[in-house]
């Protein structure tokens, strides 16, 4: 493990200076250890690496996350800082932004992923699980990523965003890209962008009116403009937040959950004798493996947190994996436990940028759980599961595994 | 600072002290009030902060929101003339002394 804490104090305030690369490598393969290291190590760190201040205990994580007028979101949420360096792609107008701009942008945004919205899509996201577990039970041993985490959000949410069936084979990695981009200049988000193009070309032409199906969500942010509620400018940008969030995270999600309960046994048994616990599973599996790991914010005053001084324009990193197994939040941090009360976890963010499609993704993972704990009696890994490197996203490459009818 | 009670399904209540400016639903939360599940933080998404509001005390919250109407229509328990929503609910020192019901189920 790279990690080292150095007595070395930081000139004005006692903050523990740390010799931790968060985005490399041998860190992807265990954060576990440097995160420990990380909350130990005090109420908030600074990272000489990249220049960063950090934080990675619950209660620092919830203040900053519950604090947008210090720790602004406009100047990136990212490394990067907008005020001193050109963006790689014109910022997001919710992910990207502050009050109030942000507060008309959410409230359209909101209502197209609205609980209404979810009761009308439910029974098709439902029916679409029921189809891929009968794909699945005709293989029987199968890559529980592709063919389960990837193959079930592909085969809903883009029909759902109403986009045409070419091209879609770009939304993968232009999601990969938007959340490596979100790292440091290391390997990853460098040729991330490097190869970024045809999948930012793709991305901008479907986002325009013509190219959404009438009833999905991206029409339906489009007929915003109608109301006067955001500009005709304003719509696309608002549709590429579908398209760079809501795919790939659900993706990692329900990954994450597969993950945990192929290597619990007795949580999957628990949830096999009472599916009305499968939104739970999935709740906790975003908590114990937080799909979206780290997320940066931007100082725009001097401010003192737990006793830390941190000066204006800095940026703090938010470490909300480890906030969620953070002991002095969670009792048993390490262990999967689908019948915790797993709310109040960061694994969506919190306070007003919490995630604003957190319904659909609850509903994928919901929908899916219950349709495996139905059909089928076990599931077994039989091969060395596979890690994907990102530098936001923390998920598999591959999974395989034998399941067993039920 | 003030004072809210939540009064459980089987009678037992908790009473809490609170913050001005914070939610009924966010010193639930803190406080570890079980009854209470918040699972969007407060974003009016979800319904799952539903409560059932002391009559004496209902006159005196601000009217219901639109989007909290429509979410409360989806509540897990019944809706009732007295039902809102604990994280739409702003605690002030005017409502110092607020008596809150808890349903029986948030999902
Ligand atoms: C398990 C799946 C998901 C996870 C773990 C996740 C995680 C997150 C997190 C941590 C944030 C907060 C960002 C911040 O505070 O800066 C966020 C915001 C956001 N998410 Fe998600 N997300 C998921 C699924 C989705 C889906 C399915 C969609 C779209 C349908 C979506 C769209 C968004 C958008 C647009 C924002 C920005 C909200 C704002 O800034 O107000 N996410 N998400
Ligand atoms: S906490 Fe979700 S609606 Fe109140």
């Amino acid at each position: 493990m790279s990690a080292s804490s150095s007595p070395e104090i930081n000139g004005s305030s006692a903050v523990p200076r740390l010799d931790v690369d968060p985005f490399a490598m041998n860190f992807f393969a265990d954060p576990y250890p440097t995160h420990e290291l990380l909350r130990e190590a005090g109420p908030v760190v600074y990272l000489d690496k990249w220049n960063v201040y950090g934080v990675a205990r619950y209660a620092e994580v919830h203040a900053v996350l519950n604090d947008p007028a210090t720790f602004c979101s406009s100047r990136g949420v990212g490394l990067s800082d907008f005020k001193k360096e050109t963006p790689w792609r014109p910022p997001s107008l919710i992910l990207e932004a502050d009050p109030p701009a942000h507060t008309r942008t959410r409230s359209v945004l909101s209502k197209v992923l609205s609980p209404t919205v979810m009761k009308q899509v439910r029974d098709r996201f439902a029916a679409a699980a029921e189809e891929r577990v009968d794909a699945l039970l005709e293989k029987r041993s199968f890559d529980a990523i592709t063919d389960l985490a990837e193959a079930y959000p592909l085969s809903i949410f883009p029909d759902a965003l109403g986009l045409k069936p070419e091209g879609r084979e770009h939304l993968i990695p232009y999601a990969s890209l938007v959340f490596n981009a979100f790292g440091p200049p290391n390997q990853l988000r460098q040729d991330a962008i490097a190869r970024s193009a045809p999948h930012q070309a793709y991305v901008t032409e479907q986002c325009q009116r013509d190219n959404l199906a009438p009833g999905g969500f991206g029409a339906c942010i489009h007929a915003r403009v109608d109301d006067g509620e955001i500009t005709a400018a304003e719509a696309p940008l608002l549709v590429r937040s579908l398209l760079s969030a809501g795919l790939d995270t659900t993706v990692n999600g329900i990954g994450a959950a597969v993950y945990c309960l192929a290597r619990f046994p007795d949580q999957w048994q628990r949830l096999r004798d009472d599916l009305t616990l499968a939104r739970n599973a999935f709740e906790e599996a975003v908590r114990f493996e937080s799909p979206v790991q780290t997320f940066f914010r931007t100082t725009t005053r001097e401010v003192e947190l737990s006793g830390a001084r941190i000066g204006e324009g800095e940026k703090v990193l938010m470490f909300l994996a480890a906030a969620n197994r953070d002991p002095r939040r969670w009792d048993k941090p390490d262990s999967y436990d689908i019948t915790r009360r797993s709310s109040g976890h960061v694994g969506f963010g919190s306070g007003i940028h919490m995630c604003v499609g957190q319904l659909v993704a609850r509903l994928e993972g919901e929908v899916m759980l219950t349709a495996l704990a139905k059909r089928i009696a076990g599931i077994e890994i039989t091969g060395e599961p596979k890690r994907r490197f990102n530098n936001t996203l923390r998920g598999l490459d591959s999974l395989p595994v034998t399941i067993t009818p039920a | 600072m003030s004072a809210i009670t939540f009064i459980h399904p089987d009678g037992r209540s908790d009473h809490i002290e609170t913050s001005d400016g914070e939610s009924a639903m966010q010193a639930a939360t803190r406080h570890g009030i079980d009854g209470i599940l918040a699972e969007c933080g407060g974003n009016a998404m979800c319904a799952t902060c539903h409560v059932y509001v002391d009559e004496a005390w209902l006159a005196r919250l601000p009217a219901v929101a639109d989007d909290e109407d429509a979410l409360l229509d989806g509540t897990a328990t019944e809706r009732l003339p007295n039902s809102r929503l604990s994280c739409q609910i702003q605690l002030t020192p005017a409502l110092d002394g607020l008596v809150l019901r808890l349903p029986e189920r948030q999902v």
